[in-house]
């Protein structure tokens, strides 16, 4: 437990600029010791180039018309045609991708929503209660963590085939409302979160199973439950493969799909770039924003999976 | 919205499976375990045990077509010709070779280059830590398919900046040729997951104790050798995980190979990588026993994988 807290709150004090707090820094403010920081923040910005460069190419590439886009080099400027293009993009085809967008949010908040209450409400069932075959249970659910999707992704399409939810909502839903690694860390988080005594105190003063869970845990539980969405969202939000599998109609597209589609033609039909590019530059601004805003919780999940 | 807590009501610390209540308060909390646990298990049983089941099934029979090759094709049993048939295949073999080679490459640049990262943010020297963990953890926030989406542009003569630029230099560089694919790949991946595991070495790091490096500091090592010397060994256990943890991603690889063989790069065949012999199979030669056995190496390959880390974390886990 003690590494899920740890992060939200780094053991060792920040080192923020200000007044030098070690006296081994400043013992030695030659110019040594500038050129070595020097170094360390030239490498990193360097690094933070690197990451940025291409997200800001696809920026300044959304604004351009296709003469421009081939016809002018990467980082110049050419005649500014966001607004041309992103027209272009929500009309095409009848405003399609709005569809795709609308079929992504479904899939990923809807879904990982609902995945997300059924990992929290079972591993809170697996830490606070006692039932027959309790931990061979919880073992398969970790044998489920173990099993890598994409590989169980192609039986699951034949399956599918045969009940008939191949090419419907469903086929992505359905497997995205299942998240065994949501439960393990469910069942972590609640031991760490939700102490027994406080549902003790609520038996005593009589409240029920089902109230106790959704009026005194769930609220304890919330941080739990932001961290195994974003999880879930991530997931089924970068879900390209399952939805290459399962689905033909293109009304059901997610936008990663989408996006596909529309990048497989650009060899043949160079105009379809511009598409691509703002489609796509679209559909990463809400993800951007997103994770700049929740950052505490991204970072609190990825050292409990780390830790895994 | 909370029902209201008698306050303390008990001082010693009860677990609910020892409380000495009525029954019919135990008889609750079997009926509620039942109720939060049923549903996940339903649907966890149609969609993951179920298709491995089916797979397991699928795998035992071979499609033979009748007679001259007209009409259909009946289903016959063929107990493990399936596996044979998958590990005996040319192109399976080779696109476990080419897995193989990728992370042969993969590993030691973006593992040693997110491990320098997280150094370098840490060190006592680094300024603006937070900008920079957002600034290399961005690409993470980007999905696989739009960011090979970017790439390959960024890998496109007239439309790459990046061409632009070497090309301004007087070099050249094609992103696609044989030579040069593997590592665009590479590129690619190390892009997306750079930052992510930075920042888990990072939070590693940051649970070093604080004396430790001090210590180091007073004999007199310099910011490099205690980097190395003290504070690597230190967090070696969570660099070894990531390994493993990059392993199991890279066996199910799919996105950016198929990205880059629509775009025509001459080495990476359409079953360059497991998962795409596994989709040629299935999608395109509609050979599902061979697809269903195939699928179910993988995963074996992936549940081995998988167990040594879980196996690995919690020795390391019990030790600390």
């Amino acid at each position: 437990m003690s590494t899920l807290t740890r992060t939200t709150s780094p053991a060792r004090p920040r080192t923020a600029p200000g007044p030098p707090a070690a006296p081994r820094t400043r013992r030695r403010t030659a110019p040594g010791a500038l050129l070595s920081k020097g170094v360390v923040n030239g490498l990193l910005i360097v690094a933070a180039f690197y990451t940025l460069m291409p997200v800001s190419w696809l920026l300044l590439a959304a604004t351009k018309n296709p003469r421009d886009l081939f016809g002018t080099s990467g980082f110049a400027l050419g005649d500014f045609n966001l607004f041309t293009n992103l027209h272009h993009v929500f009309a095409f085809n009848d405003g399609i991708y709005l569809r795709w967008f609308g079929n992504s949010v479904l899939y990923s908040v809807i879904g990982s929503a609902a995945s997300t209450f059924l990992s929290v409400a079972t591993g809170y069932a697996f830490d606070k209660y006692d039932f027959k075959g309790k931990e061979k249970l919880f073992a398969t659910v970790l044998a489920g963590v173990l099993v890598p999707t994409t590989v169980i992704q192609l039986p699951m399409y034949l399956l599918a085939t045969k009940v008939g939810v191949v090419n419907t909502y469903w086929a992505l839903l359905l497997p995205a409302l299942v998240n065994p690694f949501g439960v393990y860390l469910a069942r972590v988080f609640s031991e760490g979160y939700v102490p027994n005594e406080v549902l003790e105190a609520a038996r005593v003063d009589g409240a029920g199973e089902v109230r106790t869970f959704a009026g005194i845990a769930l609220p304890m539980l919330a941080p739990a439950f932001m961290t195994i969405f974003l999880f879930s969202f991530t997931a089924s939000w970068n879900n390209f493969f399952g939805a290459l599998v399962m689905l033909n109609d293109e009304k059901l597209y997610p936008v990663n799909l989408g996006l596909f589609m529309w990048n497989s033609v650009t060899q043949q039909q160079p105009e379809f770039y511009s598409l691509v590019i703002t489609g796509s530059l679209v559909a990463v601004v809400p993800l951007i924003v997103a994770f700049v805003c929740l950052q505490r919780f991204w970072r609190s999940g990825l050292t409990a999976g780390a830790v895994k | 919205m909370a029902a209201p807590l008698a306050p303390a009501v008990k001082a010693r610390h009860i677990s609910p499976e020892k409380s000495p209540g009525p029954s019919n308060l135990r008889r609750g909390q079997r009926r509620a375990a039942t109720l939060f646990v049923t549903p996940f298990f339903v649907l966890f049983a149609a969609v993951m045990m179920a298709p491995i089941g089916y797979a397991v099934w699928m795998s035992l029979f071979q499609e033979r077509s009748s007679g001259l090759g007209f009409g259909g094709s009946e289903r016959v049993f063929s107990g493990l010709g399936n596996y044979t048939k998958a590990l005996s295949d040319g192109g399976f073999r080779a696109s476990f070779a080419h897995i193989a080679l990728y992370c042969a490459l993969y590993i030691p640049v973006m593992i040693g280059g997110s491990l320098v990262l997280a150094l370098l943010v840490d060190s006592a020297m680094a300024r603006a830590k937070r900008f920079f963990q957002l600034a290399l953890f961005l690409p993470h926030a980007i999905p696989g398919l739009i960011a090979s989406i970017i790439w390959i542009y960024l890998y496109t003569p007239g439309l790459s900046p990046v061409l632009d630029g070497i090309g301004a230099l007087g070099g050249s560089w094609d992103f696609y040729s044989n030579d040069h694919v593997l590592s665009s790949m590479v590129n690619l991946c190390a892009w997306q997951w750079i930052g992510y595991n930075m920042v888990i070495f990072y939070a590693a790091l940051q649970a070093v104790p604080r004396e430790t490096i001090e210590a180091a500091v007073v004999d007199g090592a310099g910011a490099i050798r205690t980097a190395l010397q003290i504070k690597v060994p230190l967090i070696a256990s969570a660099v070894v995980m990531t390994v493993l943890f990059t392993c199991v991603g890279a066996i199910q690889i799919f996105t950016e190979p198929k990205l880059l063989s629509q775009r025509g790069a001459p080495s990476v065949d359409t079953e360059w990588s497991p998962t795409l012999f596994i989709w040629k199979a299935g999608f395109v030669q509609h050979d599902y026993g061979l697809a269903a056995a195939a699928s179910l190496l993988l995963a074996l390959l992936g549940v081995l994988l998988s167990s040594i880390v879980t196996r690995l974390g919690n020795r390391w886990k019990a030790a600390s």
